[in-house]
Formats: structure tokens, sequence, C-alpha cells
């Protein structure tokens, strides 16, 4: 318990000082999360919808595999990336090993299964609701994916959040193809286990405070986006 | 204009998991006529109308309409008998043909607005159409299939559930309709409803057409015994 | 709005800021633990302009990044395997730098009394024979494999205890963290063990024997086996870590008063 209060004691302190290592690490965390998060949308959004309203010979195997990838590890998706970007391996002319690029890859691989399965499951209901109607008008199949993903777009951001939810909270791919370089790679994930090891629990666990209370603002941020624009067209 | 009209169907047949739901149908469809579709349930009318709208695919026959493909796809609309709103506003759900279309906003926004007054929903333009009453959401339905100005309109028991009032809203937009120029063809279970609208008639049993004639004559003295039996109300098997 | 949030990101993403010279190093846990570094990468940059990005692994993961050319050298202290890396053509040579001291922790009750044996060795011996749980590192770090070699020198094999015996496959911190929450003995580096804040009820109860010395040594990438390595800024690197300015630095840091590390770069290896 006393280490609770200290590690909220711990957070007060970082955040009303604002502790410059902690602005970076926290700039950095949101920067590398919600590019990943903006790439993986932009291609899961889209493939989940398509899966929804198409059918194609292997739909049921790509939506499967989907499900499944949703469980890989962490850990295994950044030793993949690791060994694509290493110098050593397909990739490494690139020189992106160990660079936030690597640890935004890391994620889009990591939630782009995630936020694609749960749209596919939105969009499969909402295109059944939606079939006669849309087909009777004569749609193009791009004016459909339009339609539902605009009708969605609430479920979408709930899909686009649990992502969020997912990459913001990540360590285990970025420690190992970001390296926890301070100044260079270091986000909040991996400077609380950086702490953790050290036995700087007070710290980790402020900076654990530090890493919920942006999740939260980031939410918040998005619902009210989101909200405002219901009045809007509603 | 390119006419759409008249429509034929030779041979006309549906088949689904080896069972025969339509055909062999020949018809032909003229011109501005508002033909009602009659028969009991399963006789083949929804399957009928979607067959002729294009969403349901023929196991044989033909369809041949007068006019060019693209003509006929952008020519027609289909009001379904449970209306399908789109989780959007009242102005956006009429607004949505026109925006396929390629309709400017200014252009369209207010063709929605003006079919909104027609249909008594002028003060609901930013209520989420999923919301309306079921009479309101079935005239929004078919303000909607109106709204590009089809050549020809399906409907699929548009009235089936909804109270006198909602239903004489409708019929009054039919007549409009089809004053316009509109051909018309709708199944209904209503035989007053049939009554009130219908120029032509055709009655169909087990997936074929039964017997069709203009409304007056056909609805008085039917000539074959099965719609007879189905004007008096009886249970055809 | 909405629409430019993609491209604000992107920019975001593309525009790094200009930067010094960036050389990538990867050292062990206990290096990075023992706080060296935040004295040791700001004087680097002043004097040779060399940005340090320390990349904070055990000595086996280390020594992949070096053969697989993702860091420019390494700084490790595990003598057979940075020889078997030179060896093999991967890094240029071991240049030796300084040394640290293991100390084996474990409960301030001492259940196993190792506080008054002769030797590391025999301390070892003392643990296994009382079977107190003991916290290894088990993940091929230079820390676990100078444990190893202790237990040799002990006549054991940890391969043969039992339950007492936790291999965790974790980094000194997370192993410091085990052995505190078991009470278990452990054996850590003086700079990690200084600088660990989770201590609860352990204490330092064995150092001092040569046999603990922890030789740390720099090897830079051999540019032979992985072109795209930064090999001058290595050798420049190299070049500071012997100077006197280094030795002064590394000889004059210290935890809580103690010092850490004995600067030997220029001594006989």
């Amino acid at each position: 318990m006393n280490d609770i209060t200290q590690g909220l004691a711990e957070a007060a302190r970082l955040v009303v000082t604002r502790d410059p290592d902690l602005v970076n690490i926290s700039l950095l965390s949101l920067r590398v999360t919600l590019t990943a998060l903006v790439i993986a949308s932009a291609i899961a959004i889209p493939l989940g919808t398509m899966l929804a309203i198409q059918r194609f010979r292997f739909r049921r195997t790509v939506i499967a595999v989907l499900n499944a990838l949703m469980g890989l590890p962490p850990v295994v998706v950044g030793l993949v990336v690791y060994v694509l970007l290493s110098r050593a391996g397909p990739l490494g002319v690139l020189g992106l090993l160990f660079t936030p690029a690597a640890m935004i890859i890391a994620q889009v691989i990591i939630i782009t299964p995630l936020i694609a399965s749960v749209t596919h499951q939105a969009m499969r209901d909402l295109w059944a609701e939606y079939h006669d109607l849309l087909i009777s008008m004569n749609t193009t199949k791009a004016q459909r994916i339009a339609t539902l993903m605009w009708d969605g777009r609430r479920t979408l951001l709930t899909a686009t959040l649990a992502g969020f939810g997912r990459a913001i909270g990540e360590v285990g791919a970025i420690m190992i193809v970001g390296g926890n370089i301070d100044n260079a790679t270091r986000v909040l994930t991996t400077a609380i286990a950086l702490e953790t090891g050290k036995g700087n629990f007070a710290l980790a666990l402020g900076l654990g405070f530090v890493l919920i209370g942006l999740a939260i603002v980031v939410n918040l941020a998005i619902h009210a986006l989101s909200r405002t624009e219901r009045e809007g067209r509603w | 204009m390119t006419r759409l009209l008249p429509l034929h169907l030779s041979g006309a047949t549906v088949r689904r998991r080896g069972k025969r739901l339509l055909g062999p149908v020949d018809l032909k469809l003229d011109a501005g006529r508002l033909t009602v579709l009659l028969g009991p349930n399963g006789s083949g009318k929804t399957t009928l109308l979607r067959v002729m709208h294009g969403v349901e695919r023929l196991s044989e026959g033909r369809i041949s309409w007068a006019g060019p493909d693209d003509i006929v796809e952008r020519d027609q609309a289909f009001v379904f008998q449970t209306p399908i709103m789109l989780r959007r506003s009242v102005l956006a759900n009429l607004a949505y043909p026109l925006k396929l279309a390629g309709v400017g906003r200014a252009s369209r926004n207010e063709q929605a607005r003006d079919w909104a007054q027609r249909i008594g929903l002028g003060c609901a333009l930013d209520t989420p159409a999923p919301r309306l009453s079921g009479g309101e959401r079935q005239k929004l339905a078919l303000a909607r299939a109106l709204i590009r100005k089809p050549q020809v309109l399906f409907l699929d028991e548009p009235c089936a559930s909804l109270d006198g009032a909602a239903t004489r809203d409708i019929e009054d937009l039919l007549r409009q309709a089809r004053s316009d120029g509109i051909t018309i063809l709708m199944a209904t279970h209503d035989m007053g409803q049939a009554r009130r609208l219908a120029d032509d008639v055709i009655f169909m049993v087990s997936g074929a057409v039964h017997e069709r004639g203009d409304a007056q004559t056909t609805l008085s003295s039917p000539e074959t015994t099965a719609l007879r039996a189905f004007l008096n109300g009886d249970i055809l098997p | 709005m909405t629409r430019h949030i993609p491209l604000l990101a992107l920019a975001t993403l593309i525009a790094t800021p200009a930067m010094a010279e960036d050389l990538r190093l990867a050292v062990t846990t206990s290096f990075e633990n023992s706080g060296l570094a935040d004295v040791l990468l700001p004087a680097i940059a002043e004097d040779t302009g060399i940005n340090v990005q320390l990349l904070v692994v055990g000595t086996g993961q280390a020594i992949r990044l070096g053969e697989a050319g993702d860091v420019d050298a390494i700084l490790v202290h595990a003598r057979a395997a940075e020889e078997a890396f030179v060896a093999d053509g991967y890094g240029t040579a071991r240049q030796q730098i300084m040394y640290n001291d293991f100390v084996l922790i474990g409960p301030a009750a001492d259940p196993a009394s190792i506080a008054s044996a002769e030797t590391a060795a025999a301390a070892l011996a003392d643990i296994s024979t009382v079977q107190a749980p003991f916290v290894s590192r088990g993940d091929d770090s230079g820390t676990h494999k100078a444990e190893l070699a202790l237990w040799a020198a002990a006549g054991t094999d940890p391969a043969t205890f039992g339950d007492w015996y936790n291999a965790v496959g974790a980094g000194m911190g997370a192993a410091l963290n085990t052995a505190s929450g078991l009470n278990a003995y452990i054996l850590a580096d003086r700079a990690s063990w200084l600088n660990f804040g989770n201590k609860g009820d352990l204490a330092l109860l064995f150092a001092g024997d040569p046999a603990l010395f922890n030789q740390y040594t720099f090897i830079p990438v051999n540019p032979d086996a992985q072109p795209g390595t930064n090999i001058d800024g290595a050798t420049r690197l190299q070049d500071w870590l012997i100077s006197d300015r280094a030795a002064d630095l590394i000889n004059g840091y210290t935890i809580a008063g103690e010092p850490l590390f004995v600067f030997n770069a220029n001594a006989a290896p």
C-alpha cells in the first residue's frame, strides 16, 4: 500500500514539475502510438469492413487468421520485426532498428488484427441491416464501404480505442525493436520496466500512473471530438 | 428521356436450394400504370419484385428492359416491407441517394428539405431516422425512393404494419407519383388498397401468374376460381 | 480538422531532429544499473561529439546484437564469450576498461552463515549445503556466467539442485526484486546492489574474493563482418575510454561514498 501512495506522490511530483525526461518520454509514447494507430486504422478499418461485405474464397481463413493474430504475444512480434530490421536481416539497409519507426512498425503489426477484427464484427451486423437497401440503390463497393464506415463510426471509434489501449501499454515488442535508448526510443512502458528493474518502485509506479492518466486523457479527447460531431450531424 | 419500359420477362424462374420459388413467369409491364401484385403468402410476390429490381438472380429465363443497363440501374427504386433506415438524420437519409449520384451538397440538401416537408417531417430534419415511428419511417423510405425521380418504383407491402393515417399518406404519395408518370408495381395484402389504387392487377399463386387484367374488371369479376376464392377471403390450398 | 491528424502524425514521424554523430553501444544491465553511464555519456559527448545510444541488454543479447551489426560496439563482462566473439571475426579486439566486483547478497539473518566463509566458492558451497533459497539470473548474462563458474569452483552443479535454486531468466534488477521477495541469496554486481531501491530484508554478506572481480571489456564490431557499422566512432570512443579523463571519472565514481569501479585499461590483461 505504501508503495502505491509513494507512486501517486511520485506521479504528482513528475507532473507538477514537468520533469523534462517525463515530458520527452510521454511525447514519444504518444507520437509512436498515435502514428501506429493512424496507420493501423487506415489498414484495419477498410479491411475489416471489406471482410464484412465481400464474399471471397479465403474469407473465413482470413478472419480466422486475424482472430488468431489478436492473441499473438507482442514479444514474438518484436522478435520478428527485430530479425527483419536487423542490419543482418532482409530490411537492414533501411537502418530502422532502434528508432521510433521500428516501434511504430511493431505496434502496427500488433494492433492491426485487433482493430480489423472488432471492425469486422461491428460492420457485419451493420451490413446485415443495410444489405438490401444498399444493393437496391445500386451502390458501388466503395460507396458501401464508405457508408458502413461512416454510419458505424462510433463502433469504429471503440475499435480504435481498443487498439490505442493495447499499443500505449505495450512493452515487450518495443523493448526489443526500440531498445529503450535514453532520449531516442525510451517510452513510458520501457521506462517503467527499467525502473522496476532497478527496484525503484515508486518511480515506476509514478510513471505507470502517468501512463494511465495519459490514456484517460486521450480517450476523453477522442470521445469529446466524436460527440461534437454527433450534434452537428444528427 | 430514355424509356425503361416496357419490361419483358420470359420463362423467368428462381430456384433456391432445389425449391422453385418463382416461375416460369412470362410478363410484360407497361409504362405509366400502377400494378398491384396480389396473392397468398409464399406465392412469389416478393421474389418477383426482387427479380425485376435486379437484387435477386434468375435461375432460368430472361428479363429485358427497353433501356440500356446504366439507366436500368439508375432509374428504379425499391421500398421494403420493413423500411431500412440509415443511422443518420432524416435529412441525411433523404439526401443519401442524391449523394450517391454525385449531386452537390447545397442542391441535395434543398431537395431533401422539400421532400421532408412533403412527408410532414419538415420539423424533424435532424432527428435520427431510426428513432422515427413506423409510419414516419415508411414515408421517409418512400420519399427517399422517389427523390431521384425513378421511372419505376417497386413496393413490397409498404403498409403492412401501418395505421390508417400513415397508410393514407403513403397512398397519397403513390397517387402523386403515378400522376408524375412513374410506373409502380406494388405487392399488397390489403384488398381495399388494391381497389383504391390499382390500374392493373396481377394475381399470383405458387410462384406463377395466375390471372391478370385491369383492376376494375379483374377485381369485380375474376375469371379464375382461385382469385374468386382469394377475393372472398377463403384460404387457398 | 480530423483529416489532418494523419498528416500531422506522419510529419512528426519524419521530422526527427538533426543529431550529432550517433553510436550504438550494447551494454549489460549491471553497467547501466550502476549509474556510471550517466556520468560518462555527457563527458563523451562533450569531448568527442559522439552521442552514445545505450542498448541495455544481457551479455548474450549484447553479443547477438554485435554479431548482427545492430550496434557499433559492445561493453560486456564475460571473458569466454568475448574471446569467441573476437575469434569468430565479429569484433576487432578486446580492450579491457575497468572492473568492479560481484557481491553475495542474502537475508540479513544469513541462515547459511556465508559471511564468515573463506572464499566465494566456499560461501556458495555453504548455501547449497543448507539448501537456502537462491536466485540465479539464469539469462546467460555475464553475471550468470560468473555465478556458474563459482558453482563449478565449489564442486557443485546447479543442474542437480532442488527447488531452492531459482533461475529466473531476468535482468539484474528483476532478479534482485525476486530475491527480495523470496528473501533469498543472490550473486549481484556491487553497483546494481548499491543502486537497488527495494532491498527489503537483504544485506551484503560476502565480498572481496578476487574470484568475484568482474572485468568489463570494450569491443568494437568488426567492419569486415558488418560493413554498415560505425568503426570510426567506435575507435574514437575506445580511445576516450582508455584516456586519463575516463580513468578519473571511473575511479572517482561513488555511490553512498563507496567507489565502485577500478580503471585498469592500461594494466596487463
